[in-house]
């Protein structure tokens, strides 16, 4: 690619690092329009955070060009830091300051100007529900609400392009769908994001585009659809009482694949309500009874075997990741 | 704004920031004020009858409290930089520090913070100490003048170690370990002029004691404050300083500008 058309915010071409023998990233090439959301799914030790850290320009790459909104990563550093926001994985707020005075600080080194940087501090604490803990210390903020935070003092300069590494690992149920509605109220705003999580669902709730990313590679690419039309979906599982109701039920559904240790019969299903009736309708009329069932929906680990043939692997292969920092 | 004054502004809101730091861990910072305190009453009052006795024409315990303020100055100094050298390591080890390295700001204006707000504490506890000193009966026979001069060597010299002290926080692996290389200018404080005379110590720790930087230090403020015999003290404790804080600068920046390339995390 010689030339970058304007309204790709993010361009990576052919980027490689490695951490002494071990190969982290291997000729990763990305383009993230404008506008948009691309999630980097991957599993632990898939490369993610590193591909972030050489963007955000924390770390250089061994080989490849980055152009983030058409600044050069290498020789223009500070051109890209005065456009990017960075969320890390890793808290980056500071513990001895107050939620205000965190904000304030950002506010000051933004050189927003003393009544603009206070607008846009009571502005960003009342978007994120801290009002309340705008002059408490954050050892009295929950998880959640350092999250939130540590997004809001990301968005003080109002960054057009925004880097969310797992921003919601970590995060109760309720505080992950609080920080899911945030993204997608900056997406409207026109920023671009990069995003990278473990999580398809949430790849999938997010993102325009999906890259997958699998031992430093892109294994896969596409819209969250194009991605889930790869997968064989999910499937239900039917838990039988003894084996000869098991042989039955799989002499009735030949599609499915049957477990006799587990007395579980695994059948497809694209987990509607309707092919649920029908799945059942047909036991009963066959008189099977089903102890129970259980029904799974595509997950991280079916896209990686629908794209790879292999299930998640990094995690276990024993990362040079050095202790306490993963590497991701 | 000029990038001069985008400098001079961000080092002022990372000031800002250093300073709240010491007022929300008082702990830390009343003990760096405490513990030369401590050390100044032991020193006269456990210590001194004896020490005093050794000091010639001019001896007892009042007598060697006028000896000895320069050498607690020091160590107030000495005492203040660990605390640098701690706050920096915490700097480094926490995720604040990736933040701030992907903003568009003045490379060193975390650095300064550091140096800016360690100064202005070594000025307040060189206060504290010198008020303390008074209330134990230290007297001065100095002009303004002096006490202007004892003064900015003192700064002068903090501003090396500060230097000093932010380059060893950076190289620190730990804030543990940062806590603890500080420590050996405790050490040099001991072996120096600060707390007995040299001319008494055996001949190698002598000749140690007499060329080491904080000696020329501790005799220039000696003197300035108490009238005793300068020489080229002075010239000596203004050469070490200047040549500390050019070393350790160069040698801290280098380790902040450092990528962490090695680094995957």
């Amino acid at each position: 690619m010689t030339s970058v058309p304007a309204a790709t915010a993010i361009v990576t071409q052919d980027t490689c690092k490695s951490f002494g023998d071990h190969l982290v990233l291997d000729k990763v090439s990305l383009a993230v329009e404008e506008g948009t959301i691309l999630a980097l799914l991957g599993p632990n030790g898939a490369g993610k955070t590193t591909m972030v850290r050489i963007l955000s320009t924390l770390i250089p790459a061994d080989s490849g060009s980055m152009r983030i909104a058409g600044h050069d990563v290498v020789t223009d550093p500070d051109g890209v830091r005065a456009v990017i926001g960075v969320t890390g994985q890793f808290s980056a707020v500071d513990n001895l300051l107050t939620g205000a005075e965190n904000l304030q600080l950002m506010a000051d080194l933004r050189h927003l100007g003393r009544e603009a940087g206070r607008r846009r501090v009571a502005e960003l604490l009342e978007q994120f529900d801290l009002t309340d803990a705008a002059h408490k210390l954050l050892s009295t903020y929950s998880g959640g609400m350092r999250r939130r935070l540590d997004l809001a003092m990301t968005l003080v300069s109002k960054p057009r392009v925004i880097f969310l590494d797992e921003p919601t690992t970590g995060l109760d149920p309720r505080s992950r769908l609080t920080m899911w509605q945030i993204i997608r109220d900056l997406a409207m705003s026109s920023v671009t994001i990069l995003l990278t999580t473990q999580y398809l669902d949430e790849a999938d709730q997010l993102a325009d585009r999906i890259a997958v990313l699998d031992q430093g590679r892109i294994v896969a690419e596409g819209t969250p659809a194009e991605l889930k039309s790869r997968i064989p979906g999910g499937h239900v599982r039917l838990h039988f009482a003894d084996p000869h109701l098991l042989h039955s039920a799989s002499e009735l559904l030949p599609a499915a694949a049957p477990d006799l240790n587990q007395l579980v019969l695994q059948v497809p299903a694209d987990g509607t309500v309707d092919s649920l009736r029908g799945l059942l309708d047909e036991l009963h009329e066959a008189r099977i009874s089903v102890e129970r069932l259980t029904i799974h929906t595509p997950d991280l680990d079916d896209v990686f075997f629908a794209v790879t043939g292999s299930h998640v692997t990094a995690e276990l292969k024993g990362d040079p990741a050095p202790q306490g920092a993963p590497l991701s | 704004m000029t990038t001069l004054a985008y400098t001079l502004s961000d080092s002022r809101a990372m000031l800002r920031r250093n300073l709240k730091h010491q007022l929300r861990y008082p702990s830390m910072t009343v003990m760096l004020i405490g513990i030369p305190i401590v050390l100044l009453l032991l020193f006269v009052y456990v210590f001194g009858g004896q020490l005093g006795a050794g000091l010639g024409a001019h001896e007892g315990r009042s007598a060697y409290l006028d000896y000895v303020v320069p050498g607690l100055l020091l160590i107030t100094v000495a005492s203040a930089v660990q605390g640098t050298s701690i706050m920096v390591a915490m700097d480094m080890t926490g995720g604040i520090i990736d933040r701030f390295r992907t903003m568009a700001i003045a490379r060193a204006s975390v650095l300064t913070g550091h140096v800016l707000g360690s100064m202005i504490q070594i000025l307040v506890a060189i206060a504290v100490l010198i008020g303390v000193a008074f209330g134990l009966g230290f007297r001065s026979a100095a002009g303004p003048l002096h006490w202007l001069a004892a003064i900015g060597i003192l700064v002068l010299f903090a501003f090396a170690l500060i230097w000093l002290a932010v380059a060893l926080g950076l190289a620190a692996k730990s804030v543990e370990t940062a806590s603890n290389t500080p420590m050996i200018l405790f050490l040099l404080l001991f072996l120096s002029s600060g707390f007995v005379a040299t001319a008494t110590m055996p001949t190698g720790l002598r000749q140690f004691a007499e060329y080491q930087p904080i000696t020329p230090v501790a005799d220039t403020v000696r003197g300035l404050l108490t009238g005793t015999e300068i020489g080229d003290h002075a010239i000596a404790a203004i050469a070490w300083s200047i040549c500390i804080a050019v070393v350790a600068y160069l040698w801290a920046i280098r380790l902040y500008n450092r990528r962490r390339a090695a680094e995957p995390h």
